[in-house]
C-alpha cells in the first residue's frame, strides 16, 4: 500500500451525501415496507443513486413505484427502463390513466390542462394497495416557500393530508419514524440539497439522465413568455400560436402538459452545471401549475400531492 | 469507476434568533438579494407585493415568510430552512421564531446548527428575549454565534449606542455555562444592507467584518464540537450474493472522532473486542472513517452486532448506565409528570425510560431556577432524572452534543414531545 492510500480519509465527501445516506438507511431500518417514488427526473436519478450507496453491496431492499401520468417524455420511460434493469431493481408501475378510467379523478380541460393534481390520487390508491408506510421523495426545500418547512420525515394521515401546524420537531439527526396504521411517511434525504447541489452531484459522480435535459432542437411555441413542446398532443396549443423550431432544453420532467422548456445550448452535464449556476429563474418558473397562484403547492400538499 | 475530483462542499448551518419585528426576515431576505440568491420571479413577486402594499422600498421579510396560515397571522410559527451558496460555502439557515412560547422551535433549529445570529433591535437594546435567546444558544453548545445588532439607521449609526449594547450583552454571556462560545458583534442594518454582505459607509468607526465576510472564513469542521469517536450501527449490510457471500458489514455515521482500519474497538452493549477490518462508502475503500460521514465498517472477527449497538475504541468508552439526570426540553401539551413512561431515543437506538424525578425547572433566562414542580408544560427546561429499561452508551452533552443528546417519544400519540441532553 503506498503512502496516498495510507492517508485516504472520507473527510472531503460531500457532507449533503453522508446526511441523504443516513435518512436513507434509516428508511430500511426502521419502516416495514418502504418505497421509492420515482419519476424520471434528476432527483429522483439521484436518490437511487444515494440508496445503492446505503446499501453497497447488498442490492437496495425496497422496490422503486412511478405514479404515470400518461403524459411523460418518451425518453424518460426509455430511460426508467434501463435504470431498473442495469441495477436489477424492481418497478412497481401506476397510471392516472386508471384512475381516470375508473371514474376516480376527472380530467382537466382546456389550455391549461394538466395531470400533475391528478397524480396524487393514483398515489394514495397505490400506498393502500401496497400498504407501504415510507415513500422516499426527491423533493427539496429550496423548490418552493410551502416546503422550507417540511420535515426529513414528514406523516401523513390515512388520506394523505399534510397537517403544517402540527409537525414533529426534529432534533440533531433523529429521526422518529413511529407511526400509527394506516398512516405512512413521506421522506425526503435530498430536503437539503437546491438545484445547484443536485446538477454538481450529477456531474462529479457520472451519473446518467434523460437526454432531455440537454440542449437538443426541438418544434415548440410560445404561450405567456414560456416555450412549450409541439412535438405531442397532449400540450393544448390554439391555432394561432405558431411553432418554431429551437435549441431547447428542460430544467425538470414532469407531466409535459405543464412543463415548459428553456432556451439553451448547455449539451453537457458541465455546461448544464455553469447554466444553472448563472441563471436567475427558478426550477418551478418553468411550471405553469405553480404560477396559477403563490399558495397552490401548500393548498396541494395539503390534499396528499407528494 | 471514474469520479471528478470536485472542490470539497463545505456547508454551514446557522439559525437565527431575534423577537417578533427585530428584523429578521427583513436579513435573511437582504443576505439573499446581496449574495443575488433570489431568483429574478422570486424578486419580482416581491416587488410585486411591495408595490401593492404601498411600500416605499422592497420588502425582503417576503423572500423567507412562507404558509398561509401564518401569512394569514402574519408570523413566522415554525423552522424554515432557507438556502444560499457562495464560491465557498453552501449556507442552510434554520429561521426559528423568536417568541417566548416558541422555545420548543428553537431548540430545534438550534439543535442541527453550528453558528446562530442573534438579532436585537438597536433601539431596544437586550431584552429579556435577548436572554432567552442567548440561554438556548448556549445550552445547546453552538460555537459560533453572531450577535447582530440591528437597524442602526435609526439610532443613527451611532458607535455609543452600539458599545452599550454590547456591554449590556457581555454583562450577560459572564453566566454562560459553555465557556468556549466564540461571540462575535456586528452593528447592521438589514434594510439599508449595512455590514451584512457588504461593508457599511455609515459606520466607518466599526472595523470588523460584516456578517457574511465572517461565516466566509469560518472553518466547517472547526465549528463541530469535537470529542471521542462514537460509531452506533444504523443498518447492517448482508448482500447474501455469490460475490459477497460472507459479507457482513456495519453501516452508520461516524461522530465526535475519527476511526481508521486497525483500530482496536468494543461493541457495546455485548463488550466483545475486535479490530477495524475495512471502512467502505460505496465501492470504494478507505484508509480513515472521518467525523460526520456515513461509512459502512467490517470488522476482523465474526461477531453479532445489530442496529442499536454502538462500535467505540477500545482506550475510550462511554459510560454505560440505566439511569442519569439530563435536561429537557419539553415540546408536548401534554405535560410530562414524575412516572410517567416514554420511548427514549439516542441516536438509532431506543429504550423505555421512565421519568423518575424532576429535581427543578430552569428558567431560560438567567432568573433561576424554580423548585417542587410537579409537571413540565410545553416550552419548559428542566433537570430531571430517568429511569431505563436496558442501559444507553453515552457522554455527558458538554463533551459529546450527539452522544450525549436523545429525544423523547409518547408512546400513545407518536409524537416527539421532548429533547434531553444529558449532564
Ligand atoms: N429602519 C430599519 N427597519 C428595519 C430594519 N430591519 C427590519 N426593519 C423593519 O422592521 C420591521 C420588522 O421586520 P421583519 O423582518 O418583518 O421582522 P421579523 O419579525 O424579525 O422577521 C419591518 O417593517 C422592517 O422593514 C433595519 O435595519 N432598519
Amino acid at each position: 500500500m503506498n503512502i496516498e492510500i495510507m492517508k485516504k480519509d472520507t473527510s472531503k465527501i460531500n457532507p449533503l451525501e453522508n446526511e441523504a445516506i443516513y435518512i436513507i438507511r434509516e428508511v430500511a431500518a426502521q419502516f416495514e415496507k418502504p418505497v421509492l417514488l420515482f419519476s424520471g427526473g434528476k432527483d429522483s436519478i439521484t436518490l437511487v443513486r444515494l440508496a445503492q450507496k446505503a446499501f453497497y453491496p447488498a442490492k437496495i431492499p425496497f422496490p422503486l413505484m412511478h405514479i404515470d401520468t400518461g403524459h411523460n417524455f418518451p425518453e424518460t420511460i426509455a430511460f426508467r427502463d434501463k435504470l431498473v434493469k442495469e441495477l436489477g431493481l424492481e418497478l412497481i408501475v401506476r397510471n392516472v390513466q386508471d384512475s381516470i378510467n375508473a371514474g376516480k379523478v376527472k380530467e382537466e380541460s382546456g389550455k391549461y390542462a394538466s395531470r400533475n393534481s391528478l397524480q396524487t390520487t393514483t398515489l394514495l390508491d397505490a400506498i393502500e394497495e401496497f400498504k407501504f408506510d415510507a415513500c422516499i421523495g426527491g423533493a427539496r426545500r429550496d423548490e418552493e416557500k410551502a416546503r422550507a418547512k417540511e420535515r426529513v420525515f414528514s406523516v401523513r394521515d390515512d388520506f394523505g393530508q399534510w397537517d403544517e401546524k402540527n409537525q414533529r420537531p426534529e432534533l440533531f439527526d433523529m429521526l422518529n419514524g413511529q407511526i400509527h396504521l394506516g398512516q405512512n411517511v413521506r421522506v425526503f434525504p435530498i430536503s437539503n440539497w437546491t438545484e445547484l447541489d443536485v446538477w454538481s452531484y450529477i456531474e462529479r459522480e457520472n451519473i446518467e439522465i434523460p437526454s432531455i435535459y440537454f440542449a437538443h432542437t426541438r418544434a415548440t411555441f410560445l404561450r405567456d413568455g414560456l416555450i412549450w413542446s409541439s412535438d405531442d398532443d397532449v400540450v393544448y396549443r390554439d391555432k394561432d400560436e405558431v411553432v418554431e423550431e429551437r435549441v431547447v432544453r428542460f430544467r425538470t420532467v414532469g407531466d409535459m402538459s405543464c412543463t415548459a422548456a428553456v432556451l439553451s445550448e448547455a449539451a453537457d452535464i458541465a455546461s448544464v452545471v455553469q447554466e444553472i449556476r448563472n441563471s436567475t429563474i427558478s426550477e418551478r418558473g418553468a411550471r405553469i401549475d405553480d404560477k396559477r397562484s403563490e399558495a397552490a403547492m401548500e393548498k396541494r400538499k395539503q390534499q396528499g400531492y407528494f | 469507476m471514474e469520479r471528478r475530483l470536485g472542490r470539497t462542499m463545505k456547508v454551514l448551518k446557522i439559525a437565527t434568533a431575534g423577537s417578533v419585528d427585530d428584523g429578521k426576515s427583513t436579513l435573511i431576505g437582504r443576505i439573499l438579494y446581496d449574495t443575488k440568491s433570489l431568483s429574478s420571479d422570486k424578486l419580482d413577486a416581491i416587488k410585486k407585493t411591495s408595490q401593492q402594499r404601498g411600500y416605499d422600498y422592497l420588502d425582503f421579510s417576503l423572500a423567507t415568510d412562507g404558509l398561509v396560515a401564518e401569512r394569514e397571522q402574519g408570523i413566522t410559527i415554525d423552522v424554515a430552512h432557507i438556502y444560499f451558496s457562495t464560491p465557498t460555502k453552501s449556507y442552510i439557515i434554520a429561521d426559528t421564531p423568536g417568541h417566548v412560547e416558541y422555545t420548543r422551535n428553537m431548540v430545534t433549529g438550534a439543535s442541527t446548527s453550528q453558528a446562530a445570529i442573534i438579532l436585537i433591535d438597536a433601539r431596544k437594546g437586550v431584552i429579556e428575549q435577548t436572554n432567552r435567546h442567548f440561554f438556548i444558544n448556549n445550552l445547546l453548545r453552538i460555537k459560533e454565534v453572531i450577535v447582530a445588532i440591528n437597524k442602526m439607521d435609526l439610532v443613527d449609526f451611532s458607535e455609543a449606542v452600539y458599545n452599550k449594547i454590547k456591554a449590556d450583552f457581555e454583562a450577560l454571556t459572564k453566566k454562560r455555562d459553555y465557556k468556549e462560545q466564540h461571540i462575535t458583534f456586528i452593528p447592521v442594518s438589514a434594510l439599508k444592507g449595512d455590514n451584512v454582505v457588504h461593508a457599511s459607509e455609515n459606520m466607518p468607526w466599526y472595523k470588523g467584518q460584516t456578517l457574511l465576510e465572517h461565516f466566509e472564513v469560518l472553518d466547517t469542521e472547526d465549528v463541530y464540537n469535537a470529542g471521542t469517536p462514537r460509531f452506533p450501527v444504523q443498518y447492517v449490510v448482508r448482500p447474501k450474493t455469490e460475490e459477497f457471500h460472507d459479507f457482513r458489514g456495519y453501516a452508520g455515521k461516524v461522530y465526535g472522532g475519527d476511526l481508521s482500519v486497525g483500530d482496536d474497538i468494543v461493541v457495546l452493549p455485548s463488550q466483545t473486542k475486535s479490530k477495524i477490518k475495512e471502512i467502505f462508502v460505496y465501492d470504494e475503500s478507505y484508509q480513515t472513517a472521518s467525523r460526520r460521514s456515513s461509512v459502512t465498517i467490517t470488522l476482523e472477527d465474526d461477531i453479532n452486532v445489530s442496529r442499536g449497538d454502538m462500535l467505540v475504541k477500545a482506550d475510550n468508552l462511554p459510560t454505560v448506565d440505566k439511569q442519569f439526570t439530563a435536561t429537557i426540553s419539553w415540546m408536548d401539551s401534554q405535560s410530562l409528570v414524575a412516572g410517567n413512561k416514554y420511548v427514549l431515543q439516542h441516536g438509532v437506538n431506543k429504550v423505555l425510560a421512565k421519568v423518575e424525578i424532576i429535581h427543578h425547572k430552569i428558567h431560560p433566562d438567567y432568573s433561576g431556577i424554580e423548585k417542587n414542580i410537579q409537571a413540565l408544560g410545553m416550552n419548559d427546561i428542566a433537570s430531571v432524572s430517568f429511569k431505563l429499561n436496558k442501559p444507553i452508551f453515552f457522554d455527558p452533552f458538554k463533551s459529546h452534543r450527539t452522544n450525549g443528546s436523545f429525544i423523547l417519544i409518547d408512546s400513545q400519540s407518536n409524537n416527539t414531545v421532548g429533547a434531553g441532553f444529558i449532564q
